[in-house]
């Protein structure tokens, strides 16, 4: 029930960032999330697409550093409360959040949810208990 | 002021005659007592009874920094531990420092050179000395303390840091010579500002300003915020210390070999030839009364150049040009003695880092700014911020830990660091010196 998210290091300076998203774009790679984080050095952009392995390709070949990292991506009620009620499910139940990141699909009611768990196994247990909808990989590629 | 007007001030010839004798004697001295000259000479099938004339030094093999390390920590001393009242080592190396001794009357013979740079820069009997030098293993503090006394004036052991207390001394003791590294004297001036107090207010005649590398635009500097003469004084451990040379007052024109306690030569680097007057190259020094630690043709890495016309100061000893490079990558950050390959040692420890860096240094506030680029690989990479500024910090804490030295660990894309002809440049020295 894992899904593969991709990491790209980037140095803060101008113009990096579209550097990555041509070469997305020229691989022909559709980005379906992402989120950046950064500090005043350097930057992570995490990215869910929907091809892994020719994302990573292409941006090692341009002599980015990438990394592999399995996330959960969690189908959240687009109401108010939607979230609220999945992160107190990890609350309570010690699921400790690296951090995550959301979006929002354009057909249906739902949102998106990206989560990076320490204890991967345990946390997806956890939701699928509690009824949480976790999505495959393969279909949060498509979506 | 000419501390020692016989030998300072001695007519050529005579100096010449002196300095055969004294390098035979060292000659002889080294060949039956330390075994790693006596089997670099045999190499080259010379005894030291082949030494005819000062020109004959350069038939004599190098000694190198390498050497000082193989044989650590006493393997060149030439005299039993019994006659070594006094160790020093240079600062700041991972592994290996440099270790250094001194009998009783190397000591002696160290404190006349102080005594004399310190003349040779305005200070006599009378005078009062502060002493912002480090005292420890390092040469600096305890090398002009020892002068400051032989020479008979006052000295305030004051040695490196809290610059606010140093500056309230400055004012209720009134010291007339100030001696510490030049970044230091321009930091004490900006810290004497902030507390409001002005050096033209304050006494000093002179400074003796040395162990690091400084340009003729930071004297400018440095005298027009310090009110006082500021000169330039070389020494290395491995050749005795601070004292080596020294400029005079009167020229403030090149440092003044002492030349009745040492051989200068200047080489090509790359061949090992020796260089006339004027040409720059590698520093090259015998010293010739030593006891404890002689040593040969010692390779300081230092560029400079010679230049033995007449002195306005009287003195005859030959002059140096300010050093004006290395000829290794060593760095001097802070007064501490940094080669790029001792972090690359310690970058290595580090798990998963590549061997590909940088070192960037720049000169903020008067203060060197040493910066670590790290090229960031596969194996290193973490989705996770905290985990790449924990490592950012790991590698910090390494560096000072090894090297003494603070530095910012900034982590870079790979590739990211220049490479000339497939090596990367692994320092860029931003500093104007």
């Amino acid at each position: 029930m894992r899904a593969e998210q991709i990491s790209v290091f980037l140095e803060n300076k101008a113009g990096r960032l579209s550097e990555v998203t041509r070469i997305l774009s020229e691989a022909g790679v559709n980005i379906r999330a992402l989120s950046l984080a950064d500090t005043s050095d350097f930057g992570i952009l995490r990215l869910i697409v929907n091809d892994n392995n020719k994302a990573k390709e292409a941006l090692k070949k341009h002599g980015f550093t990438v990394g592999k990292t399995d996330v959960v991506a969690v189908e959240v009620d687009d109401r108010p409360g939607g979230l609220h009620r999945i992160l107190d499910i990890l609350h309570r139940s010690n699921v400790n959040v690296e951090y995550m990141y959301a979006f929002v699909q354009q057909s249906g009611n739902n949102a998106v949810i990206i989560f990076r768990f320490d204890n991967l196994d345990d946390a997806i247990k956890v939701l699928q208990d509690n009824g949480v909808k976790v999505i495959e990989g393969n279909r949060l590629y498509a979506m | 002021m000419i501390h020692n007007m016989e030998y300072e001030t001695m007519p050529r010839e005579a100096l010449e005659a002196i300095q055969l004798r004294r390098l035979q004697s060292t000659l002889e001295k080294v060949y039956a007592t330390v075994p790693f000259y006596r089997r670099k000479f045999q190499e080259v099938g010379i005894t030291p009874a082949d030494i005819k004339s000062l020109r004959d030094l350069r038939r004599l093999p190098f000694t190198y920094k390498q050497d000082l390390r193989d044989n650590y920590p006493y393997g060149m001393f030439a005299v039993p531990m019994d006659n070594v009242v006094r160790i020093h080592a240079s600062s700041g190396t991972t592994g290996k420092p440099t270790v250094v001794g001194y009998t009783a009357r190397d000591i002696l013979t160290w404190s006349e050179l102080m005594a004399r740079a310190l003349a040779a820069g305005g200070a006599s009997r009378g005078d009062i000395i502060h002493n912002a030098y480090g005292y420890g293993l390092f040469t600096g503090g305890l090398g002009i303390h020892y002068g400051a006394e032989r020479l008979g004036a006052s000295v305030i052991p004051i040695s490196g840091g809290n610059t606010k207390r140093q500056i309230m001394i400055m004012k209720d003791f009134a010291p007339t010579i100030l001696t510490c590294t030049p970044s230091y004297a321009l930091h004490l001036a900006e810290v004497a500002r902030e507390v409001g107090v002005d050096f033209k207010d304050l006494h000093f005649k002179s400074g003796i300003f040395g162990a690091e590398p400084w340009s003729e635009q930071m004297r400018e500097e440095i005298e027009r915020k310090l009110h006082l003469n500021a000169l330039d004084i070389y020494g290395l451990s491995e050749v005795i210390g601070p004292g080596v040379s020294i400029e005079c007052l009167e020229a403030k024109k090149g440092l003044h070999i002492f030349e009745d306690h040492f051989i200068p030569e200047i080489i090509d680097p790359v061949t090992g030839e020796n260089l006339p007057h004027g040409e720059k190259g590698e520093l090259v020094f015998t010293s010739i009364t030593k006891e404890a630690f002689p040593i040969i043709r010692y390779r300081t890495r230092d560029v400079t150049s010679l230049n033995a016309e007449p002195c306005i100061c009287g003195r005859t000893h030959i002059r140096m040009h300010r050093v004006s490079g290395r000829t290794d990558d060593m760095l001097i950050i802070r007064g501490v003695n940094v080669f790029p390959s001792q972090i690359e040692s310690v970058l290595m420890e580090t798990e998963g880092v590549e061997p590909h860096y940088q070192l960037v240094v720049d000169r903020e506030d008067n203060l060197d700014i040493l910066t670590v680029l790290v090229e960031v690989g596969e194996l290193l990479f973490s989705d996770e911020v905290r985990r790449l500024q924990q490592l950012e910090k790991a590698i910090a804490k390494n560096i000072k830990e090894y090297l003494g030295v603070s530095a910012k660990v900034k982590l870079v894309e790979p590739k990211s660091i220049a490479r000339s002809e497939g090596k990367a440049v692994r320092v860029i020295d931003n500093r104007k010196i």
